[in-house]
């Protein structure tokens, strides 16, 4: 039987942040009380006129710089025409001719293997806006909050053959996104969205297969079972003699399958033509140059400097920039407790396994690195037990980020800090060889097995707050001294 | 002597000196549309209330000091597309009957703020599709000089308006021709400014690429005085651009100023009277010093298919919106009561629009369809380029370029409602001038046997506006042709 591989290229679409829409003044926050971030611009009214916020396209050309695209010096605005309730002059402000960004390429590293899966395009683009079916009244309203918000639409080439291929495109790229600072992408708000487009081909074959494009794709786990269950569903239609047609697709993820929304044949014609409302828009070296000198610092300049600066391995170093809220955690932390390693060992460990325990994205995280650097330093000090450190880092996640947890309050009033006096120590020893002398009489003729016996004695003498190994380094002493 | 037989600078001067005050000023307009204008149809929607409470505003700010502009006081109109906060604005159109703005266009701000008291609203044809005012879903307007003859359009409410004495001046609209052939039309000074140099903030488009608004009035120096006010760059429209400020008109003659007169604007179909005025015209304009030569542009063939491809396809995406989800007309719904989306866009849509729009509408949809993008859209585009160039070439040579306006005087109300082709071949003349971006000035030039007003055309440079109200001011100085008032409403 033919063995097929899958050939998927994505559109991402990514909403900016920024203060104000793309091309009125009105705020482009997300939520707010339906119809409050309108004006007569982003509503559509006659005789409203767009004005293009430049703080877009210092975004876009950020993205551009970053992902290695060339700039289109000459560029403009199309219109993109169809009619749709929440699309209020029933056209949308795109690019279609001249998009601001072409090229590029996005690495990614799936079981170490690299590789680049490159950009065709980005360009710019407003927002519709929503609408909202009230199943009670049988009515549909129209929220226009969402109209004229900027967006970039970046479109991949189709170079990727696998879900984990997809998914690792989609993390470096939105991580790339949120350390440039263009876009906070958050898939429940919206503010990051991908179409997949998928056709397949057998095995060693070089041309394209017919593809459909799939989209309603809310997280990332979605978009893998939906690119899993598309290979799938293409694959068996070949199979069976069958053709692939080209449509659109709408993923049920409850279903974990998809349904035909529209064929090639209804595709609507978006007759595109320039904007006439807005000026050609020329970028000029300047401009560019602006923009690259405003650029942060991005994932690979991290890691290149983890390894060189913090003593991190490659893998530690990647694995803590994939994803920025995190990376960001780590660096504020290491700064605060000069211990980058055991910082990175946190970060990395308990510190997503507890945000996994709760079910939070890294972006919900609000952890103060302050807290975080505290019990980093207690826990390498030997002053706090690790299980003393887990509960520490649960009240620390649970505290207000407005009043984060005083680590060392905490751990006395919750007793956990370890007892380095050898006073308490030591009595507590005494106590346990006197409560069982033919136990020790055992363990001094050899018994080895018996030393955890007594130190678990001991440590029952002072409760929850004796370091079990200089109890254990006490009682060895005890035991090697002639008479105890 | 009457108040509305006064030109609005003088009407302003009169006001400054108290000679009259601004409530009479309005007054006697007022009392002038009601007398005249059951038989004119020059308005859409008379503000009487609005005017009168704004004459006392403005007489105030006169009295304290704080408005001083010459135009402090005097009435005018504005055409029914130009965006007016709280006193509807139909754009001659059923899907727009009951659409109240909820803010000012940035021309009427700007001359709210200088004193401007605004009468009424103005009829046109509808979405400024048309050139006889005839597609206006409310009425049609008659020409104040022959009551059976159109005013023509699109702004032919402001044009009809102004010549019946009803304002001294009042504002139109100019995407093909739509000021100065309705001020050919009623022996008006309609002029229509450089692509950029008036904010359309506020204008309901019909295409976005080639509308201006700018003004009709009595004479060149009222046309000075309004496109100054009116002109210059607005941060809420980026296609607007701050040109120079208008020079002085000062000198009485032309001496030094070379005009060229296209031979493509006495070809064929142009009536022999208005020739003949036209080039009574341009001997006015060498007796007073200029140098009047004949040249060639054979590039402005192309331009009345360019411009109908361009403007209408622009339309069918500026119309759009006339959706009926948001305001405007709306169908009523289905009695069975299974109403679809795209039904209720339809019946909408065909509802609100007039056959006009409709086939603009069509076309333009049609001209941008993939497939024929490049055969009409693009090949449009191309034209308009080789137009562009064309008239850079010319006015490289000259001061400005001198024709007909339109190729007849006022044609009969009914004459070419149902022959598109015909109107549309009216607009020759002035059609290219928007596709270039230029400025472009009508001015009464004579009138034919029956008495019907010839307009005569001049075109500048961009921002050349100071030239063509410098040439139309000093012939209007030395000819009277301008103050001819129409008898049959007098």
């Amino acid at each position: 039987m033919t063995a097929y591989e899958m050939v998927v290229g994505l559109e991402v679409h990514v909403e900016l942040a920024t203060r104000t829409k793309l091309f009125c003044a009105c705020s482009a926050a997300f939520g707010g009380a339906p119809n409050t971030h309108c004006c007569p611009v982003c509503s559509g009214m006659p005789g409203a006129l767009p004005v293009l916020n430049r703080r877009v396209v210092d975004l876009a050309i950020a993205t551009g710089l970053a992902l290695g695209c060339r700039i289109t010096r000459h560029t403009q605005f199309d219109r993109k025409n169809y009619f749709y309730p929440d699309l209020p002059k029933a056209y949308q402000i795109s690019q279609l001719y001249m998009p601001i960004c072409r090229g590029g390429s996005v690495q990614i590293d799936v079981g170490g293997a690299r590789k680049d899966v490159r950009i065709h395009e980005i360009h710019m683009e407003e927002d519709a806006g929503k609408l909202v079916h009230d199943p009670w009244t049988d009515r549909t309203m129209a929220d226009y909050n969402r109209c004229g918000v900027p967006l970039l639409e970046i479109v991949s080439e189709p170079d990727m053959r696998s879900p984990e291929e997809v998914v690792a495109y989609l993390e470096k790229l939105r991580a790339t996104l949120q350390y440039l600072g263009v876009s906070d992408c958050k898939m429940q708000e919206g503010s990051l969205r991908a179409d997949v487009n998928l056709s397949v081909r057998p095995v060693g074959s070089e041309a394209l297969g017919t593809r459909t494009e799939m989209k309603n794709l809310n997280s990332f786990k979605a978009i893998a079972r939906a690119v899993a269950g598309e290979f799938r569903r293409q694959v068996e239609l070949l199979q069976d003699g069958r053709a692939v047609r080209q449509e659109t697709r709408r993923w049920d993820d409850n279903k974990d399958t998809s349904f035909a929304m529209r064929s090639k044949e209804d595709a609507q014609d978006y007759r595109y033509f320039p904007e006439p409302d807005l000026p050609p828009l020329v970028i000029d070296e300047a401009w560019i140059e602006r923009v690259r000198a405003s650029l942060p610092e991005l994932a690979e300049a991290k890691i290149a400097r983890f390894q060189r600066d913090m003593g991190l391995s490659e893998r530690d170093a990647r694995a803590l920039t994939a994803e920025k809220p995190l990376c960001d955690l780590f660096e504020q932390t290491a700064a605060c407790c000069a211990r980058p390693k055991d910082a990175a060992n946190w970060v990395m460990g308990e510190v997503r396994a507890a945000l996994k325990a709760r079910g939070l994205a890294p972006d919900a995280l609000t952890l103060a690195p302050e807290a975080l650097a505290r019990i980093v330093l207690l826990t390498a000090q030997g002053s706090l037990a690790r299980d003393g450190a887990r509960e520490a880092l649960q009240a620390a996640m649970d505290a207000s980020p407005d009043a984060p947890l005083d680590v060392d309050a905490f751990a006395r009033a919750h007793g956990l800090l370890l007892a380095r006096d050898d006073g308490a120590c030591e009595r507590a020893v005494r106590e346990a060889l006197q409560a069982f002398p033919a136990e020790v009489a055992r363990c001094r003729a050899g018994e080895e097995k018996l030393v955890g016996f007594l130190v678990g004695q001991a440590m029952k003498r002072m409760p929850g707050r004796g370091d079990p190994r200089r109890v254990s380094e006490l009682l060895r002493e005890a035991l090697r001294a002639p008479d105890a | 002597m009457q108040l509305t037989d006064l030109t609005a600078l003088e009407l302003g001067a009169a006001i400054k000196s108290r000679a009259c005050s601004v409530e009479e000023a309005v007054r006697a307009s007022l009392a002038r549309i009601a007398a005249l204008d059951g038989r004119i149809g020059a308005f859409i929607t008379v503000c009487e209330q609005e005017a009168l409470q704004e004459a006392r505003r403005v007489q105030r700010g006169i009295d304290d000091g704080s408005l001083t502009h010459p135009l402090a006081g005097v009435p005018m109109a504005l055409k029914d597309n130009l965006s007016t906060r709280g006193v509807r604005t139909t754009c001659g159109s059923r899907m727009l009957e009951g659409y109240v703005p909820t803010f000012d266009a940035t021309v009427v701000e700007r001359l709210r703020a200088l004193g401007a008291v605004c009468v009424g609203k103005t009829n046109m044809d509808e979405f400024a599709m048309g050139s006889s005012t005839e597609t206006s879903y409310f009425h049609p307007t008659r020409n104040p000089f022959d009551p059976a003859r159109v005013p023509g359009g699109s702004s032919g409410g402001s044009a009809a308006a102004v010549a019946a004495r009803e304002v001294p001046y009042a504002l139109g609209s100019d995407t093909g021709g739509s000021i100065r052939q309705p001020a050919s039309f009623c022996g008006v000074t309609g002029l229509k400014p450089t692509y950029g140099a008036v904010s359309r903030y506020g204008l309901i488009a019909y295409a976005s690429s080639l509308d201006q608004i700018g003004p009709l009035c009595r004479d060149a120096l009222d046309a000075a005085a309004v496109h100054a006010a009116i002109a210059g760059a607005d941060a809420r429209d980026a296609t607007s651009v701050q040109a120079p400020p208008l020079p002085p008109l000062g000198a009485p003659d032309l001496a030094g100023l070379c005009v060229g007169i296209p031979e493509e604007y006495l070809g064929e179909g142009l009536d022999p009277q208005v020739r003949a005025r036209v080039l009574d015209c341009a001997q006015t304009l060498r007796e007073l010093g200029a140098q009047v030569e004949r040249c060639s542009m054979p590039a402005l063939r192309a331009a009345i298919p360019a411009y109908y491809v361009l403007a209408s396809a622009e339309a069918s995406s500026n119309l759009s919106r006339y959706d009926g989800i948001k305001y405007g007309y709306r169908a009523a719904p289905r009695p069975d009561g299974e109403e679809d989306l795209t039904g209720l866009y339809a019946r909408t849509r065909s509802e609100g629009f007039g056959r006009e729009v409709k086939r603009r509408v069509l076309l333009g949809t049609f001209a941008l369809c993939s497939g024929y993008y490049d055969a009409y859209y693009a090949k449009a585009q191309r034209a308009r380029a080789l137009i562009r160039a064309s008239f850079d070439e010319a006015l490289a040579r000259f001061d400005a370029l001198l024709g007909p306006t339109a190729p007849t005087t006022a044609f009969p109300l009914g004459e070419r409602l149902d022959d598109p082709l015909q109107m549309y071949l009216g607009d020759i003349y002035t059609v290219s001038v928007n596709l270039a971006g230029l400025p472009g000035l009508s001015i009464p030039c004579g009138a034919d046997a029956q008495g019907l007003p010839v307009g005569a055309q001049l075109i500048a440079a961009p921002f050349g506006e100071g030239t063509l109200l410098r040439i139309a001011a000093a012939y209007q100085a030395a000819t009277g042709h301008h103050r001819r008032a129409p008898k049959e409403v007098g």
